[in-house]
């Protein structure tokens, strides 16, 4: 038990972000140019347009030890392949209710429309999203570690 | 099995002052398929290159990983820097540990190594499941197309025809000019407008390189950036090209009083006929809904009296198929039909209350008045004119949102031009705001102002007419009080929207069009006269609102982008684009309704089974047309669809690093 709490209290969030290379990952990198700080537990993956993600990439995050999880893209209508964003947003919407629905907390995975220019957007996001996961906790609830234990077989 | 090689970037102390970059590098080496691992102060500069040269020869290193700046700015500089040692130059990916790591972590150095290490194993991960992608080469007709005849087609056709490039109008209308050869004086320099554009159409008539297809339209659009298969129908003109335009046929003519569209209803036509004295070409086309020969199936008159025997009653429509590198969209506009939405005005069943094209008609000394302002009720002078701004524009309840650009400059121009030809007369302009941005404008309102028209600040609530005149109600919100005008004639500023049919051209060339059905540009700052569609590119009104100097600018701009593509004899196809596994795809076809560039067909294949062949359908991506957003192989059921350099399988592995 104490080893718990002791791990708890040096406990960081590990926050995977999808990113389209048009709007998100390049107001990411405007909120680096600016020097907009914000927490090092985000990573980012670099994805052609949100249309991309494919929802399946989500959960395996969280199987594998996310704690939190986002997509981010294009504002809609700003899509620079016209509509890969109305795509993402309505199959994301449906993972979205799905992953509620078995039990998973609605803030640990997201989905954000941030554009290029919107680099302080970003870096608030980001606070946000941390500052949200650290309140809950590890997640626990799809880890592929908690639910089969040691010697038993995923199905 | 990859064997990847890992450079890690200080990039002088923007990264290296925050990240431990030697502890990066050691951890790298530690990474499955990582044989080499090492770091530099600048990767970009010529040494750091060179390092990454020698290492890969040295290692025979089959995949790169390079941690540095944002791989927007230098991903292509080390994809030529491999290149240049033997390696497909997408076999490379970066880690971003400058704009996403060392500049936004720089309180928090332990963190940012240990974050640091994650993007490299992130990266590593990637780079172990890359493969060589090749551009493909597609080549280029050197030829363009235009659909719009209006003066930004003709400008851009004249700047690329100049260029030494095949140039082919569409137009729609019997002759090219537009709506600019309509128009009277042009604001602020109240220059003629017809005096500037009918030898543009000339010039473009008499171009060795450009060919103009009038009274036609665009069928069908097949094929893709630098290689398009347009069919253009040309419809019956029932004229052939014998045709002097001497004038005979259209004089002797016995239908008569047919209004005439170019002076908007106010003169009369004959059944056969050219819209205006300056058409181009000069050759009449035969309407053949009003004419006797096509209604009752006798008359002949024109055909008996042509000198030349250029009268062609059993003309059909032809198809005729052009192949292009370029399409430009330049369809332009329509006025709002006002008639329809403001009841307030009376439905347009006054006659004296028109609208500010049936007003330039009015004051061009070619129109149905011979440049006389003149009641179109009773044919008297005006002596009070109000000018109504803003109609169907600004107004989200009646009309459209949006701003028409143009009008606040053409209702001081008109403005100026009845205090100039009606002595003694009274103008009242009611507006919202007076928008004159531009060279000259603000000067030109300045002085209609100073002229002694009268700018009343609102909105008219209501036209009625009263014996002999038309009471305008309205309200000045500057005074707070309501406002009422006995007017003779009143003159409405209406809404510029989408031409008709214009609609239908972005389906038949496949681009998109914003939510008010203007052509929709790829980037609204940086690529403003392109479609999000390769090789499709736009100009003029079709785009927005706009006034004359901007449509001729951005028709310019236009034809350089084209210029620009054009000089190409082949252009590289992007790699990164999806693919279809055929052995597992179902032929469904979920992937075609999403793909926003049709790039995406059925196909038959034929497959051996024991004993039989079968044929069966499958997807097919056209290489040219794609893109490579990868939003059909989210839609793929079997997951036959994959995109090249952003695979299933990349991307997994990416998250399961990640994750770790």
């Amino acid at each position: 038990m104490s080893i718990e709490n002791e791990s708890q209290e040096n406990w960081q969030p590990k926050i995977v972000g999808i990113c389209c290379r048009w709007c998100t990952y390049a107001g990411a990198d405007l909120a680096g140019i600016s020097r907009m700080n914000y927490p090092t537990t985000v990573r980012v993956i670099r994805v052609p347009c949100s249309g991309r993600v494919n929802p399946q990439f989500i959960i395996r995050a969280l199987q594998q030890g996310a704690d939190g999880v986002f997509v981010s893209g294009c504002h809609p209508g700003d899509c620079h392949y016209s509509s890969g964003n109305y795509h993402a947003r309505r199959r994301l919407q449906v993972l979205k209710k799905l992953l509620e629905f078995v039990g998973l907390e609605p803030e640990r995975f997201q989905f954000y429309w941030i554009s290029g220019s919107e680099g302080a957007k970003f870096a608030e996001t980001m606070k946000k999203i941390d500052e949200q996961i650290k309140k809950l906790g590890p997640n626990k609830k799809l880890k592929r570690s908690n639910v089969f234990k040691q010697g038993d077989r995923p199905a | 099995m990859q064997r990847i090689g890992v450079f890690i970037c200080w990039c002088g102390s923007n990264i290296g002052g925050v990240v431990d970059v030697p502890a990066v590098a050691r951890e790298a080496a530690k990474f499955h398929g990582v044989v080499y691992s090492a770091e530099y102060k600048y990767m970009c500069s010529e040494p750091g290159q060179e390092m990454i040269v020698s290492a890969i020869k040295e290692h025979r290193l089959t995949g790169v990983v390079v941690a540095s700046c944002s791989p927007t700015l230098h991903e292509i500089t080390f994809r030529k820097n491999i290149a240049r040692a033997g390696l497909n130059p997408y076999m490379l990916e970066m880690a971003n540990i400058r704009e996403q790591c060392s500049w936004v972590h720089q309180h928090e150095p332990e963190k940012a190594t240990q974050k640091a290490i994650e993007l490299v194993r992130r990266a590593v991960a990637k780079a172990g499941k890359l493969e060589p992608l090749f551009e493909s080469a597609i080549p280029v007709t050197k030829r363009a197309l235009i659909i719009g005849g209006g003066i930004a087609g003709i400008q851009a056709a004249l700047d690329i025809a100049d260029a030494g490039n095949e140039v082919i109008i569409v137009e729609r209308e019997p002759t090219i000019g537009g709506k600019m050869v309509l128009l009277d004086k042009t604001f602020p320099t109240l220059d003629c407008s017809a005096c500037i554009s009918t030898p543009k159409m000339v010039s473009a008539a008499q171009h060795p390189n450009i060919k103009i297809y009038t009274y036609a339209e665009v069928e069908e659009v097949k094929g893709y950036i630098g290689n398009f298969s347009v069919v253009v129908k040309q419809k019956a003109r029932s004229v052939n090209s014998k045709c002097t335009g001497c004038g005979i046929c259209w004089a002797k003519c016995p239908t008569k009083n047919i209004p005439n569209e170019f002076d908007l209803g106010m003169s009369m036509r004959k059944a056969i006929y050219v819209p205006f004295p300056q058409a181009v070409p000069n050759r009449p086309v035969i309407d053949r809904e009003r004419c006797r020969q096509f209604v009752k199936g006798k008359c002949g008159v024109c055909q008996k009296f042509c000198p030349t025997g250029a009268i062609d009653y059993e003309q059909g429509d032809e198809f005729v198929t052009e192949n292009v590198g370029a399409i430009l969209a330049a369809t332009g506009y329509d006025l709002i039909d006002w008639t329809k939405i403001y009841g307030e005005y009376g439905y347009g069943k006054y006659p004296d209350v028109v609208t500010g094209l049936h007003f330039e008609r009015m004051v061009n000394a070619s129109g149905p008045t011979g440049g006389k302002i003149l009641r179109p009720s009773d044919g008297e002078q005006p002596k009070t004119v109000v000018f109504v701004k803003c109609v169907g524009s600004r107004d989200e309840a009646k009309g459209r949102e949006y701003c028409s650009r143009a009008c606040c400059m053409y209702t001081a121009k008109h403005a100026h031009q009845v205090l100039e030809k009606i002595p003694g007369s009274q103008v009242v302009i009611f507006y919202i705001d007076v928008r004159c941005a531009g060279k000259a404008y603000e000067e030109f309102y300045l002085k209609t102002l100073h002229e002694g028209a009268i700018y009343t600040r609102g909105r008219v609530s209501k036209i009625y007419p009263e014996g002999n005149h038309l009471i305008v109600k309205g309200a000045d919100t500057l005074l707070g009080r309501p406002v009422e005008v006995v007017a003779d004639m009143v003159v409405l500023a209406t809404a510029m929207i989408p031409s008709a049919g214009s609609a239908d051209v972005a389906r038949t060339v496949g681009f998109t069009v914003d939510k008010d059905g203007f052509f929709q540009e790829a980037h609204p700052k940086l690529r403003p006269v392109e479609t999000n569609t390769g090789g499709v590119f736009l100009a003029g009104a079709c785009q927005g609102p706009k006034d004359i100097p901007d449509t001729v600018a951005q028709a310019s701009g236009a034809a350089a982008k084209i210029i620009g593509l054009l000089s190409h004899s082949e252009i590289a196809g992007e790699p990164t684009i999806a693919r279809v596994n055929e052995a597992i795809c179902s032929g469904c076809l979920a992937c075609q309704g999403i793909c926003p560039y049709r790039a995406i067909e059925p196909k038959e294949i034929v497959e051996r089974l024991p004993g039989k062949q079968v044929t069966r359908v499958v997807a097919s991506v056209n290489s040219g047309l794609c893109q490579g957003c990868g939003a059909c192989t989210v839609a793929c059921r079997p997951g036959a669809l994959n995109l090249k350099g952003f695979t299933n399988e990349q991307l997994l592995s990416e998250v399961d690093a990640l994750c770790q």
